[in-house]
């Protein structure tokens, strides 16, 4: 009996620590978030929620915002930068989860409303007001595609604007492969204007300026405020012929956003409209990706707060974060992994219980998986908002599969000579459980549990995406800053979590596996 | 009493017992002897309620088995098997009080009643807590037994109980059990293969070939008056070559 019972509690240890060890890490992480709660009158105030997408004008012009909306006092600010594509941060916004974010005019009538026709801003006002969502006048900068040559070439060649081009066909061009791709992009620029090139190569964005300063090429597609046009010696060729639809930035918020905090709506209309040009946009990149400052550095320069708070250079603050991302990580494992727990050990033992329902329930959970993880955690959002709860239901979605497979076949692989005799014994279904199959089976349960783990923390790392913290938070800003010593600062620790959590699963297997099954396969004699 | 009255089982359309009729008296010790595949093991696991036959029926003291009564049966029932199917996360002792424990026997009546039965089936108290995979082969098997034995059925069914063991574990086994159940006056259904071990357990012998009941009575019948070409072959097939008898 005490064997048993000892069996019986390391189970009840895996089911606690799972459960309560991320719950105590929970906590810290609110005690780190916030160290200092606000005991000013707008404590209990409804902050405004900022959001960003992850690439670094969107962090930039979103850190802004913040800071203004931070000095109008009206209410709390709350950042919840870096939430992936158009898609994510949209429904972030649509489901009310954040009150505003900078877009493009462009995305708004393409990817938005999904009416190319619809141009100009009281236009989209119009039709975003039926979404109860509404926009700012433009900021000033557009980021659209663009042509550019050398200045030497354009000096030489007397080129100013892309219609121009169409006379030279002895140039060479290098392409983003999106550019060249897009309906919008080369294809129809070419019909467009009746270009003609020498040479036409694909070349990932990041290396088309170094080909085109070095002299390789001579034509590169830009993006209009590229941290590099500030400081590379070349030219943006006009688009006269009105080709490149227009993506001006504008603050696109909840339509209740300006009747809540009316001093801040006026504020951010006040200091960003028509504020911004597309030279200061290249600049505040360039400061970012090219000198390696943090986002707040460059938005408080672009404010005026010298010296005010952003001293820290970003290799820095990234070290003081990695302690907080960590407990981050920890709870969207610990937590996620638990629920998969708590609920695929029933579905599996239900699965072998009943063969047939079995079957139905292992293909949902197989279907399941072939979601990809990150339109898993975008399916999420209409029904959980952003932030931790639908990155935790997502991840906990995802690790079900191997612990039900591995229950099931745990179960249902046992020596059937070993469960007649248990129904000889007129063992109770309980009894059997905990007495024999779930001891039997442990070995092949403790091993999908620890493929769960593993694949979590791998997993965890996309939850940056919805606003979820963790590892992924350094590698979406890493990515965003095409920044490699950031993207590591995230992805080696990820590769470290899962290694302890191997070991500590090895360690785990010690309480959970009866002693003389310990190393042998599954089901011995 | 066990009765079996013309059941017929068969596993995805293969026939493994047919229109087999058989009773155990309470108290005598009946042995089911063939070939591998003769339906002997299939027939032990109708008693137990572990299959249903696919028509006929069987009855333990004139009480219909199906699965509302199978419980209540099986309480008086202790099964062996082959090597034990001892379970491998559990001591010697875990595995023999696991039908006490779950009885919820009190602990002292649990201790008492593994003492008695580990020195009637010869088993060194020694070995009690050690796992299945440090036991001998005869040490797992008495382990089983006492297992079986723990709730003291009035019915024993082994299936093949000795049947991986080396020939002197084996002899010693053999004469132990036999003594055992004359001892107990248990009704007891033993399959095997091995006619030495038919002689020394039963009074009765039923013999199956091919899912079918081909003879039944005691060794003497067998040897001197076969049914059929079948059991005199099985007879002869296993019975030492007189050139050798002359040397034991």
């Amino acid at each position: 009996m005490a064997l048993c019972d000892r069996r019986l509690a390391a189970w009840l240890v895996v089911a606690l620590t799972t459960l309560f060890a991320p719950a105590l890490a929970m906590r810290c992480v609110v005690a780190l978030a916030v160290p200092d709660a606000p005991a000013s009158a707008w404590a209990a105030a409804v902050p405004v929620r900022v959001g960003s997408k992850s690439f670094t004008e969107s962090y930039v012009v979103a850190e802004i915002v913040a800071r203004i909306a931070e000095q109008v006092g009206e209410a709390p600010v709350a950042r919840k930068f870096g939430l992936g594509g158009t898609g994510i941060v949209y429904g972030a916004l649509a489901s009310g989860e954040i009150d505003v974010y900078v877009d493009y005019t462009g995305t708004v009538s393409r990817a938005i409303l999904k009416d190319p026709s619809v141009t100009g801003v009281d236009a989209l006002r119009a039709r975003l007001g039926a979404l109860g969502l509404t926009i700012s006048d433009p900021l000033g900068f557009a980021n659209t595609y663009a042509l550019a040559v050398r200045r030497e070439t354009a000096t030489r060649l007397g080129l100013k604007a892309i219609s121009e081009v169409a006379r030279h066909h002895e140039l060479t061009a290098a392409f983003d492969p999106g550019f060249l791709d897009r309906d919008d992009g080369w294809p129809g620029l070419r019909r467009h204007y009746g270009l003609r090139v020498a040479d036409v190569r694909s070349m990932e964005h990041a290396l088309t300026y170094q080909a085109l300063q070095s002299g390789r090429v001579d034509l590169i597609d830009v993006f209009s405020t590229d941290g590099q046009l500030a400081r590379a010696d070349v030219v943006m060729l006009e688009d006269d012929r009105r080709f490149f639809p227009e993506y001006a930035a504008v603050l696109l918020a909840r339509a209740s956003l300006p009747e809540r905090l009316p001093r801040t709506w006026n504020a951010l209309q006040q200091r960003l409209v028509g504020r911004i040009d597309n030279r200061t946009m290249a600049r505040l990149n360039a400061a970012v990706e090219l000198d390696g400052r943090t986002f707040a550095r460059a938005a408080a320069e672009f404010l005026g707060e010298h010296g005010a708070s952003g001293e820290t250079p970003r290799r820095r603050a990234l070290a003081r974060d990695v302690g907080k991302l960590t407990l981050e990580h920890l709870v969207l494992v610990g937590v996620s992994l638990a629920v998969a727990v708590a609920i695929g050990l029933p579905l599996g033992l239900g699965a072998a219980r009943r063969r047939l329902l079995g079957q139905a329930e292992l293909m949902a959970v197989g279907v399941l998986q072939t979601i990809p993880a990150l339109a898993l955690l975008a399916f999420m959002i209409p029904f959980f908002g952003i932030g931790k709860l639908p990155a935790l239901v997502a991840l906990s979605l995802y690790a079900l599969l191997p612990i039900v497979r591995n229950t099931y076949a745990g179960v249902t692989s046992l020596d059937r000579r070993l469960v007649d005799m248990a129904a000889v014994m007129r063992l109770g279904r309980w009894q059997r459980l905990r007495w024999i199959e779930m001891p039997l089976a442990s070995v092949t349960i403790m091993a999908g549990i620890k493929t769960a783990a593993v694949l979590t923390v791998g997993t965890a790392t996309l939850a940056a995406f919805i606003g979820g913290g963790g590892y992924g938070t350094l590698i979406v800003t890493g990515l965003a800053l095409n920044d490699v010593t950031m993207i590591l600062a995230g992805a080696i620790p990820a590769a470290l979590m899962a290694l302890v959590i191997h070991v500590a699963f090895e360690l785990l297997d010690r309480l959970v596996v009866p002693r003389a099954l310990r190393g042998a396969p599954g089901t011995a004699r | 009493m066990i009765a079996l009255r013309d059941v017929t089982k068969a596993f995805d359309g293969r026939v493994a017992v047919e229109h087999v009729s058989l009773s155990v008296e309470p108290g005598t010790t009946r042995v089911l002897l063939g070939s591998t595949g003769a339906g002997k093991s299939t027939i032990v696991r109708l008693i137990l309620g572990l299959i249903r036959p696919d028509s006929g029926d069987v009855t333990v003291d004139g009480v219909r088995l199906d699965p509302a009564t199978r419980g209540d049966i099986l309480r008086r029932m202790g099964y062996v098997v082959q090597e034990g199917a001892l379970y491998p996360h559990l001591t010697a002792a875990g595995n023999a009080t696991l039908p006490a424990r779950a009885e919820r026997w009190t602990a002292p009546r649990v201790a008492a009643r593994l003492a008695a039965l580990t020195e009637l089936v010869g088993l060194e108290r020694g070995l009690l807590d050690l796992y299945p995979a440090e036991l001998s082969g005869g040490q797992r098997q008495r382990v089983g037994l006492v297992r079986a034995l723990m709730l003291d059925p009035a019915v024993l069914l082994l299936d093949e109980p000795l049947g991986a063991l080396d020939p002197i574990s084996r002899a010693e086994l053999q004469t132990h059990l036999v003594r055992i159940f004359r001892e107990l006056r248990k009704t007891v259904v033993l399959v095997t293969h091995d006619i030495r071990e038919a002689f020394l357990f039963g009074s009765t012998i039923t013999v199956l070939d091919g899912g079918r009941v081909v003879q039944e009575g005691t060794f003497g019948d067998l040897a001197r008056r076969p049914a059929a070409p079948f059991v005199a072959e099985f007879l002869r097939a296993q019975a030492p070559p007189p050139e050798m008898s002359a040397y034991l």
